[in-house]
């Protein structure tokens, strides 16, 4: 690169210093735009705020640094830092490492121009939208979300919920209305016992009406009794035309189809099983003589897997004796991670990028050489890309480090609930923000915090420095 | 520069000297399997559209399905789509119901105006920085004052400020400009691209900047020879050849103005005509069910953004590489 016009021009011909009058004016004006907006917008202000740090809430009264003080000791702001500190130790690695990938492997593709259109487009949406997309990825109900949707179907898959799966708060014996009371282990049993030739009938209640039209129930029916069997019928003991009738079997009264039941004895030992048919009823044939209870399985009520609420206030804490303080200071919220993944999905494309970059420059010759020299493709990846890609690999690395220290988007959008002060996912940026301007007014504060943003960055600022003047 | 390290002794190596300088991926040799690695790019590539897909299906879909039915229901039932969403959605408010009976809430037309809105910020404040960010490179790479180096790195040093220590006083500026001149931008859309011109610059200084220590002196001193003045210069000879740029600076600032949620929220926040960032953040804190709504309104929301991204990609990249510090 031509590194010209940095430094004092050593223009040899009196001739143009004699000109130099009216152009040095002129390309000092075309600087006063420039300047004064930087001065006005960007120098000016950030004074400003390092003065109103040290005054009260609405800045009328020096307050010395109470607000500092207040910052390090109060337990909200405590919280931002903590999520602050995840952000920064967690994501910038993640997504250069991401991008490294990306941008190693896709050398190995002929269609990287299009993968990486793919993973970079996202950098393009506004985070606000993305966040919007991600809040709904995670959605609580596994209608909505495609992530419970998923967990849904494996976990439904290792335990199969009942055909009758309870809702939160319900036990089987509620359901019992007629002829039934809990068994045990939430089993529902016949309350008589009944012999050969014998016809059980058991009412329940308390079963959503949809789970019944989605099983296919019909009109419950009381079976004819057979010889030799102990037959009976499970329905829907509930009438709305005749709601103070119980344990009669009442037109509009459904069945309760695919029913496992177990015919037991008295100490408990299973003699068969059978499983009611779209009309409720069941029958167990040949049961040979004693006395029997007729058996609701547990497993018919096995609630599914609900959903998991990813952007809610659950945290992986230390299980510990700590102070409560130092227990929450240590813990993850859930929310982090899934913004972090979403965060994820939003930059690699942006690192992935930078990195090929990176890669298309290198001295391929090295590389070569390496070759020739006997490395395997690891070792020369290990012993000589990277570390030749280190300077690329810094930068992408500080970049994100600056990106997530201010990083505000995504937690306001996907943590409506938790950004406020002191919310689980609350960041310094959302504090500045809802202390500067959002319910909580408090400029003192939102000011000192600003400032710590700000000394957070000046690392990164003379890293910068560094950078660009040694060029 | 290989081959005359290499002992002569050893032809086959010399040989084959040439041809390293062929283009090639200089991971060729490792190879993992070709169709591993396609498989695995392939599977990623499709996992990172899906964000982006359900969003798009979500917007197609009516309203009242989207608490019942998660929107992947659409591959076995495709009728389901509709265009409904963006019906209502332009229309707003016009009907009361829509789907399953799910009320749109919105005002008429609030889409349409936040999309204007958008353009009324970023496309002047995309012109500015780059105008202005232009005319101060110029003068730190041409103009023969001193301390422009100083002027350069403190320029450099501002890249990195976070605008959060800008807010507090540029709001109380603002409000003090009003009582002093009558003119008040806070609450303004000249009060947001103010801020986003003035935020933009360091970056777009930096990136002009580097681009124009390019251009040889001798091209602007033979100039200054014949007579023209700096403005003649910058317009004629130094615009034109930094075209391409301007233009990355532009795309990058258009963009990321485009996609500000915070600066509006400070400055427009509680105004009836906000950013569409904004209006989605709106939406998202009303209590009605409405994901459609923000759906639809996310699609509409990306729709600038990335046709400026398809039309001009390279730019958009070129700038990101210049200021990957931002």
């Amino acid at each position: 690169m031509v590194v010209v016009a940095v430094g004092r021009q050593r223009g040899p011909a009196g001739r143009i210093r004699r000109r130099q009058g009216p152009h040095h004016l002129q390309s000092l004006v075309f600087l006063i735009p420039g300047v004064i907006l930087l001065l006005a917008i960007v120098v000016w202000p950030a004074i400003a705020t390092v003065r109103y740090s040290f005054l009260n809430g609405t800045a009328t009264k020096a307050v010395g640094l109470s607000n500092y003080k207040s910052l390090f000791t109060t337990a909200d702001t405590l919280i931002a830092f903590r999520n602050n500190v995840i952000w920064v130790l967690v994501f910038p690695v993640i997504v250069t490492v991401l991008g490294l990938v990306f941008a190693v492997l896709s050398e190995h593709i002929r269609w990287a121009t299009a993968f990486k259109i793919v993973i970079f487009l996202p950098i393009v949406f506004s985070v606000t939208a993305s966040s919007l997309v991600f809040t709904q990825i995670f959605e609580l109900n596994p209608q909505v979300g495609v992530v419970n949707a998923i967990v849904q179907t494996v976990d439904d898959w290792f335990h199969p919920p009942g055909a009758y799966p309870l809702s939160a708060g319900q036990t089987a014996a509620s359901l019992a209305t007629s002829g039934v009371a809990a068994g045990p282990k939430g089993t529902l049993e016949s309350t008589a016992t009944f012999r050969a030739g014998g016809t059980v009938k058991m009412g329940l209640t308390g079963v959503n009406p949809d789970t019944l039209t989605v099983l296919g129930a019909r009109q419950a029916r009381l079976p004819v009794p057979v010889g030799g069997a102990v037959s009976g019928l499970v329905w829907r003991d509930f009438s709305i035309s005749n709601p103070s009738n119980i344990s009669g079997v009442l037109p509009g009264e459904e069945g309760f189809p695919n029913l496992n039941l177990a015919l037991v004895r008295s100490n408990g030992s299973t003699v068969a099983s059978a499983t009611t048919n779209a009309f409720g009823q069941f029958s167990f044939p040949n049961v040979g003589t004693g006395r029997f209870r007729v058996q609701i399985l547990a497993s018919n009520f096995t609630p599914g897997f609900s959903g998991t609420f990813w952007l809610g206030p659950q945290s992986l804490s230390p299980t510990s004796n700590l102070s409560q303080t130092a227990q929450a200071l240590l813990s993850v919220p859930l929310i982090d991670i899934s913004m972090i993944l979403a965060y994820l999905w939003i930059w690699a494309g942006f690192t992935m990028v930078i990195v090929a970059a990176g890669l298309a420059a290198l001295d391929r010759e090295v590389l070569e050489a390496a070759h020739v020299d006997g490395a395997t493709e690891w070792q020369s990846f290990r012993r000589v890309t990277i570390p030749m890609l280190a300077p690329v690999l810094t930068v992408v690395l500080v970049t994100m480090v600056i990106n997530v220290l201010k990083i505000f988007d995504i937690v306001v959008n996907m943590g409506v609930d938790t950004s406020q002060p002191g919310g689980q996912s609350s960041t310094l940026a959302s504090d500045i923000y809802y202390y500067g301007f959002g319910g909580g007014v408090h400029t003192g504060l939102a000011s000192a915090l600003a400032v710590i943003l700000f000394l957070l960055v000046v690392p990164a600022m003379l890293f910068n420095l560094k950078r660009i003047s040694g060029k | 520069m290989t081959a005359t390290a290499l002992p002569a002794t050893t032809p086959p190596v010399v040989a084959d000297a040439p041809s390293p300088r062929k283009a090639r991926p200089f991971f060729k040799r490792f190879r993992p399997s070709r169709l591993v690695v396609n498989v695995v790019l392939g599977g990623i590539a499709l996992f990172w559209l899906v964000p982006s897909l359900s969003m798009l299906i979500i917007s197609f879909r009516p309203a009242g399905l989207f608490e019942i039915s998660g929107w992947w229901k659409v591959f076995t039932v495709p009728s389901q789509l509709t265009l409904q969403n963006y019906k209502e959605l332009f229309s707003g408010g016009s009907s009361t119901a829509l789907g399953g009976g799910v009320p749109s809430g919105l005002a008429p037309g609030s889409v349409l105006d936040s999309l204007r809105t958008s353009l009324e910020i970023s496309i002047p404040a995309t012109l500015l920085v780059t105008l202005i960010a232009s005319l101060t490179a110029y003068s730190i790479v041409f103009g023969r004052w001193k301390g422009r180096n100083i002027v350069f790195l403190t320029i450099v040093g501002l890249m990195v400020v976070p605008l959060q220590v800008a807010l507090i006083p540029v709001a109380s500026l603002y409000r003090d400009m009003g009582s002093a001149f009558g003119w008040n931008p806070f609450g303004t859309i000249s009060g947001v691209v103010i801020f986003h011109v003035a935020f933009g610059l360091p970056f777009g200084i930096f990136l002009m900047r580097n681009f124009y220590t390019g251009i040889p002196t001798a091209l602007i001193e033979a100039g200054r020879i014949d007579g023209a003045g700096e403005w003649t210069l910058f317009r004629r000879v130094v615009i034109p050849l930094g075209i391409a740029a301007a233009a990355s600076l532009a795309i990058f600032q258009f963009i990321w103005v485009w996609n500000d949620l915070l600066v509006a929220l400070v400055f427009l926040g509680g105004d009836p005509h906000v950013p569409l960032t904004l209006f989605l953040y709106d939406q998202e804190r009303t209590l009605a069910n409405n994901f459609w709504i923000i759906s639809t309104g996310s699609m509409v929301s990306i729709i600038v953004p990335l046709i400026v991204f398809l039309a001009f990609q390279r730019h958009f990249v070129r700038g990101m590489l210049a200021g990957a510090v931002k």
